[in-house]
């Protein structure tokens, strides 16, 4: 009696689980494993489902394809500037809204409105903003030219200037939520330590490196790895600001380029779309991988 | 160090929402309601004053009123009083993390009033202990050490080895290298202890030190407090809301109510010969018994039982328990005046009075003159408990302890006391202060 009811509980508890794993295992398991065979799978023919063989072709292509390279440039060094600099504004932030009393909710709720902002509405006017036209400048340019500089063409001009537009963009639209959750961390720490700190006559700085740092480094660290997969995984900003031919813009980014190899109009090649995704899988394993081993030092728990 | 508290108020601005600018709000919508609340005839003070609080003007929240205390050099000094009463305010006030609304404090010669908590030279213990989490034992002892600056920076070695005596002092020596989590509550208590006795504070000062611990650890790390206490020799300062830990290790108690001092002692005198109803019914284990009562012709009268001589039960009867350091006295003026008018013979003129009677206070005796209605009796090996009723109590249940040489007649419906005078106490029944 007791052992058919222990069998008939776990069934239960299979049952329950099965339409979450039936969910994912259709939509993200099984295409996972997929794109993996994909990616060795040479010449394959999407309308024959056919290949010739199978092999790291398609690895070598994408690593030669000076598409993808720039792709890898322009992404990494998003992700290199964007992720340390919007963790450590919106640090800055956070401690500044902790330490004031006035205008706090205010703030708290501008901070947080590009969180809730669409994010090609953005895009359009970060464009508008740093545009130039033979006919008109936008508004950063008016004010490069009032200080006496020379407009600069941000969305359709030089490398730099477009790169300085995209990190701006991203920063700007990854920090709210960044300000969230650090606000939140800063507003836990117990108020005892602070007291205990001041009784003891500890500078302020000395209070934030040793006592608030650590406390909400476990937050600090889970803002810097998120923050790395997600801007590994950028795509819909760089379309939001340079429109959708961005190999020739040259401002892909990998994600991009997996998307122009599906569907771009020189796409039709799933199996090197497949393999740059899981070059792409690789390299955020490694980076997670990496700040999990540097973060087990710094990271109190 | 000698602390002396002058006049230390505490004032905090009623912070609460509503009396912001939406309570001006709604009470223009609730308006009907209020005038509705009048119209039933609200005569409850406690109402009114609540509506008070909730008027145009916010009421400032008075934590501590009027603290003139002097507590003298190398002294244990329990703050006692339920929560609320203002104890740790008064704490935070020595310490500094608050400044008061008037008044001053010194330590020694020194006005610190204006001082930052850093400048006083106190070491404070928190009731959490507010030890960091991410820091070892030693780094956390010789975090107030590595602070110092300039010509009193310290070298590592001194620092370590003024960590090193700090922790021997508490017995932590051999848990150095262990963070406060793997620490039990006791050894982050010890932990706390030695972090705020490290930089050779002038005045230690604890919060609730105890409250955080098991009954059996609170035991044991309060007689550590005063071993510690008395091997420093440091003026300590601690805060409870627990009378037996007050009365156990303090060389003076001060008892609190809602932000006034009630009275101040050694802890036995204040117990022996308590202020008003309030300290009364706030010290001991088991709580003093009152009943109503009424002094007639010189004689207590409990219900219709005439038990005591009213004029042998009296406060001037006993030597006034007179703070021998402080400037403290609570017995005014007036009543000392009345007292004396009524002389030792004519005894205490005819009042209805509130009638405080310690548990140990009472006799068996089968002719005693106080009789209540036998409810139960508990043997509790050192002694016994007896539980009665009677209608002129104001607890439902009378609880007295006996020597365990006393047989209780259980089958008996009555049992009959006579009442000890010196663990008796008498106070006015509208003032509540000790007669």
């Amino acid at each position: 009696m007791n052992m058919a009811r222990g069998r008939f509980d776990k069934v239960k508890g299979w049952l329950y689980l099965l339409p979450t794993i039936l969910f994912l295992g259709a939509f993200l398991v099984y295409p996972l494993i997929d794109v993996f065979i994909y990616s060795f799978e040479e010449g394959y023919n999407f309308t024959s489902q056919t290949y010739f063989g199978v092999g790291i072709y398609n690895y070598s292509y994408v690593l030669h394809d000076p598409y993808f390279l720039q792709a890898v440039i322009n992404t990494f060094i998003l992700v290199i500037i964007t992720v340390p600099v919007s963790t450590g504004l919106a640090l800055l932030i956070s401690v500044a809204l902790h330490s004031i009393t006035r205008f706090r909710n205010l703030l708290q709720t501008i901070y947080f409105l590009p969180y809730v902002t669409n994010t090609l509405a953005v895009g359009l006017v970060f464009m508008i903003l740093f545009k130039k036209t033979a006919y008109s400048d936008g508004l950063i340019n008016q004010l490069i030219n009032l200080f006496g500089g020379n407009s600069v063409d941000f969305i359709d001009g030089p490398y730099w200037a477009k790169m300085l537009v995209l990190c701006i963009y991203t920063i700007w639209v990854v920090m709210p939520f960044k300000i969230l959750i650090l606000t939140g961390a800063l507003a836990s720490v117990n108020e005892d330590y602070y007291k205990a700190a001041r009784v003891d006559g500890t500078s302020k700085f000395r209070i934030f490196r040793k006592i608030t740092l650590p406390m909400i480094s476990p937050m600090i660290f889970y803002l810097v790895i998120t923050g790395f997969i997600g801007a590994f995984k950028a795509y819909s900003d760089v379309v939001a600001l340079f429109g959708t031919d961005l190999n020739a813009a040259g401002m892909n980014t990998i994600v991009g380029y997996v998307y122009d190899m599906l569907y771009g109009d020189s796409g039709g090649y799933p199996s090197y779309a497949s393999a740059a995704a899981i070059i792409l899988f690789v390299i955020i394993l490694t980076i997670t991988v990496i700040n999990l081993m540097v973060s087990r030092k710094s990271v109190h728990y | 160090m000698e602390i002396r508290l002058e006049h230390l108020t505490k004032k905090f601005p009623n912070r609460d929402r509503k009396s912001g600018w939406r309570a001006k709000r709604r009470s223009k919508n609730s308006g009907g309601k209020a005038e509705n609340a009048n119209l039933r005839g609200n005569s409850d003070a406690s109402a009114d004053l609540h509506n008070d609080s909730n008027s145009d003007i916010p009421q400032d929240v008075v934590a501590v009123n009027d603290f003139t205390f002097t507590i003298p050099d190398g002294k244990l000094i329990g703050l006692l009083g339920p929560s609320g009463c203002g104890k740790s305010t008064t704490l935070n006030l020595i310490s500094g993390l608050l400044a008061p609304t008037s008044g001053r404090i010194f330590f020694g010669d020194d006005d610190v009033t204006e001082l930052p908590p850093e400048m006083r030279g106190i070491g404070l213990v928190f009731q959490n202990y507010a030890l960091y989490p991410h820091l070892t034992v030693r780094q956390n002892i010789m975090f107030p050490l590595e602070n110092r600056k300039g010509k009193d920076r310290l070298s590592k070695e001194q620092m370590l080895s003024m960590a090193d005596e700090a922790a021997c002092l508490v017995q932590i020596d051999k848990l150095m290298e262990r963070r406060p989590g793997e620490l039990s509550g006791g050894q982050q208590q010890r932990v706390a202890i030695a972090r705020a006795l490290v930089k050779q504070p002038r005045v230690l000062l604890l919060d609730e030190p105890l409250s955080n611990l098991d009954a059996r650890l609170r035991l044991q790390t309060r007689d550590e407090i005063r071993r510690i206490q008395r091997e420093t020799g440091i003026t300590t300062v601690f805060v409870t809301h627990d009378q037996d830990e007050a009365m156990s290790i303090s060389d003076l108690i001060v008892v609190m109510k809602e932000g006034v001092v009630q009275q101040i002692g050694k802890p036995q005198e204040v117990y022996d010969s308590p202020a008003n109803l309030f300290v009364a019914k706030f010290l001991g284990t088991p709580p003093i018994n009152v009943f109503e009562g009424q002094v007639r012709g010189g004689k207590l009268y409990i219900g219709e039982d005439a038990v005591l001589d009213a004029g042998c039960v009296t406060a001037r009867n006993e030597k006034t328990a007179e703070v021998p350091v402080g400037g403290f006295a609570r017995k005014s003026e007036g009543k000392s005046a009345e007292n004396s008018a009524g002389g030792e013979t004519a005894g205490v003129p005819d009042r209805d009075v509130w009638v405080g009677i310690r548990p140990e206070g009472f006799l068996l005796r089968e002719d005693g003159p106080f009789c209540c209605e036998l409810n139960g009796v508990e043997v509790m090996g050192r002694d016994i408990s007896v539980l009665s009723k009677n209608k002129a109590s104001v607890n439902p249940v009378v609880r007295s302890i006996i020597g365990t040489e006393n047989k209780v007649d259980t089958s008996s419906p009555v049992v009959r006391f006579a009442l000890r005078p010196e663990k008796v106490f008498l106070f006015d029944r509208s003032s509540e202060e000790r007669l």
